[in-house]
């Protein structure tokens, strides 16, 4: 009789083990392909969403295989640091606000911006129109709301722009903003952080329980920090510095950098399809939103004077000097970035007759509907 | 005679059959009943808050709570015209979760009894060691979880196999504890005889410490079953994960205010696979206890 327990023992135990040992070949997948392909992995700022339309359309498109490059996208995250994850060798590319990269830069790691994808700053401060708030300067004793960590100094620089001190709330108030605008939807705030190319949009998508019909533009004061002059350069590429200081490793990055604008400007002229993309590699995101979240994006990105990528000396300068008065970095960065590759990538493109500066390229009108479905 | 005899088991054997079944209506009608009584509250709840306006401890409306049936209703809902029904999309994300957990509760549960059995033996490994695996609980898993990612994924670790170590890391505790006290539990006379058998440590752990410990270990490893599935949720988040439930806890998190019922219908089916796991435990140790020597002998 005792051995019978033994047996349920064992019994128990063998079929967990079956089970762990299933799980762990079914979610090996698939043995990996050999190919002559370089494998490179890119780490996003965020979750897969439109804001990064441009390297799932490179990979869907077939950009990077044609460059010889098998891209691994890793989305990002509360707790991914992209910068982290390149300076941890656990990515060759990420993408980042210019001034995070910065930061981490300034506290010694060796990251190199190698193409500015976004030449414009999409961060703006909300306010509802009925409270008159239409200016910085009157947000003066107001309370407003920013993500913080990282993300603030814009909103920080034009609030100090008007005399206020965000950093110590004198003059203002600033408030810890959560990732959805409920908050601001019951006006908890007088004034809120949004994305052009998100927030805006989750506040247009929300039902105004006085007219039960959506919210419209008309209802809200939309600050942009670009109009303000405190815009600071927003998602770029990076890369390790000892890495890219290897000529095989500059070839791969060129070949990255021209298939992922051509990525870019695949959904510059193709809206629709690739925010069709998008939703592929995220099942859950909703399509109206993300219809407008391309759309916005590309008006970060287009036109490109200079041709996509290619650093703007002025908008350097600006960030730099707003990362420096807020203490984001202590001593002006020197290498921080590197245009010759990212011209490289925009000459190819060029040569192949790819339409690389967007002049003639015209916002589209998005309508936004309840949800954001 | 013969056909008698034989038909009194019949009847008794129907008899308790009936019985079953009337012990499962009885239990299949309080499960009904109690979640009734759950939709209920939580429908009254909200209608009184909602005509009181009352604002502590939150305001209610369609956004902090919405209603069950819209929940319930959102799961039938395709989020993307022509996409898949948000159940399949979560159901997919489950059996993903329920991978990473599975892996990381064998692994927490192995490593929980196995410093069970060395602690229970080693009077001296119990005081300098117990500090420490206690003092492991008390860091918070989310501090935790992305140290694990960062030095796993430097060794080439699947990204999924980092998350299974962050449960396994929830999951091995209160095994290791009950092990220990389970241990200890044995009856001293039993002990007492097989010592006086000259039983050897060994035979002396399998055949009386580990039976009398079961209860204790399986009451550990239903505390660690549904530890192991929160465990794999969080550690997705760090771990560029999205195919599984903490990845949609994530996505629908960004977008509760445009769509709340879809986060909440996540945590219901979050909340299935917690149980889901916690009956595998169950009638494991139905298979395992009932054989166990004190109870058939």
């Amino acid at each position: 009789m005792k051995t019978s327990y033994m047996i349920g023992t064992v019994l128990v135990a063998a079929a967990a083990a079956v089970a762990a040992a299933a799980a762990i070949s079914t979610s090996a997948g698939a043995a990996p392909e050999r190919s002559s392909l370089t494998k490179v992995t890119l780490q996003l700022k965020w979750v897969t969403q439109a804001q990064f339309a441009g390297y799932y359309a490179a990979k869907a498109k077939g950009y990077y295989r044609q460059a010889g490059l098998d891209v691994r996208i890793k989305p990002g995250g509360p707790d991914i640091i992209p910068e982290q994850v390149v300076a941890g060798r656990q990515a060759e590319f990420g993408i980042n606000w210019f001034s995070n990269q910065l930061a981490a830069r300034d506290k010694g790691a060796n990251l190199v911006n190698i193409g500015q994808v976004f030449t414009r700053s999409g961060l703006t401060l909300l306010t509802w129109k009925d409270t008159g708030l239409n200016t910085i300067a009157k947000l003066r004793g107001k309370k407003v709301a920013n993500w913080l960590g990282g993300n603030e100094w814009e909103v920080f620089a034009a609030l100090t722009k008007f005399g206020m001190d965000p950093t110590r709330n004198r003059g203002v108030t600033i408030v810890q903003q959560p990732f959805d605008m409920n908050f601001f939807l019951r006006r908890q705030v007088d004034a809120a952080s949004a994305m052009t190319y998100n927030e805006l949009a989750q506040v247009l998508e929300a039902k105004n329980s006085k007219t039960g019909k959506l919210y419209q533009p008309k209802d809200l004061n939309v600050i942009k920090m670009e109009a303000v002059g405190t815009g600071m350069l927003e998602d770029g590429i990076f890369v390790r510095g000892d890495w890219i200081s290897d000529k095989a490793n500059q070839a791969t990055a060129r070949k990255f950098l021209a298939a992922s604008f051509k990525g870019w400007v695949y959904c510059r002229d193709h809206l629709r399809d690739c925010v069709k993309i998008v939703l592929a590699n995220g099942p859950a995101l909703p399509r109206g939103h993300q219809t407008w979240q391309m759309n916005e994006i590309n008006a970060l990105i287009w036109p490109a004077p200079k041709g996509i990528g290619i650093m703007d000396p002025k908008s350097y300068s600006r960030t730099v000097s707003i990362s420096r008065r807020f203490k984001v970095v202590k001593k002006a960065p020197k290498g921080a970035f590197r245009t010759d590759l990212a011209r490289a990538a925009v000459a190819t493109l060029r040569r192949q007759g790819v339409d690389v500066t967007g002049k003639r390229w015209k916002k589209a009108t998005i309508k936004l509907t309840a949800g954001g479905k | 005679m013969a056909s008698s005899a034989l038909a009194i088991p019949r009847r008794s054997a129907r008899a308790t059959a009936r019985e079953h079944l009337g012990d499962l209506a009885v239990r299949a009608g309080t499960f009904v009943l109690v979640l009734a009584a759950l939709w209920a509250g939580w429908e009254a709840y909200r209608w009184l808050w909602m005509r009181e306006g009352w604002t502590r401890p939150f305001v209610v409306d369609e956004t902090t709570m919405p209603r069950i049936h819209e929940i319930v209703g959102q799961l039938f809902e395709r989020l993307q015209p022509g996409g898949p029904l948000l159940i399949e999309l979560l159901f997919d994300a489950a059996i993903f979760t329920a991978k990473e957990a599975a892996v990381g509760f064998a692994l927490g549960a192995s490593v929980g009894f196995a410093l069970g059995v060395v602690l229970a033996h080693s009077r001296l490994l119990q005081r300098g060691l117990l500090p420490y695996v206690i003092a492991s609980q008390t860091v918070p898993i989310l501090a935790v979880a992305p140290l694990v990612v960062v030095y796993l994924g430097s060794l080439n670790v699947p990204a999924w196999f980092s998350v299974s170590v962050i449960s396994a890391y929830l999951t091995f505790f209160p095994v290791t504890i009950n092990t220990l006290r389970g241990l200890h539990s044995a009856d001293a006379r039993a002990v007492e005889l097989m010592r006086s058998y000259a039983a050897g440590r060994w035979s002396l752990l399998w055949k009386v410490r580990v039976p009398a410990s079961l209860p204790y270990i399986f009451s550990a490893l239903k505390v660690s079953a549904t530890a192991s599935v929160v465990g794999a949720i969080i550690g997705e988040l760090p771990s560029s994960i999205q195919e599984g439930l903490g990845g949609a806890i994530l996505n629908f998190n960004q977008y509760y205010t445009l769509d709340p019922a879809s986060l909440w219908a996540t945590n219901i089916i979050a909340a299935l696979l917690g149980i889901t796991f916690f009956i595998a435990v169950h009638l494991a140790e139905r298979l395992v206890v009932r054989r166990a020597p004190e109870n058939v002998a």
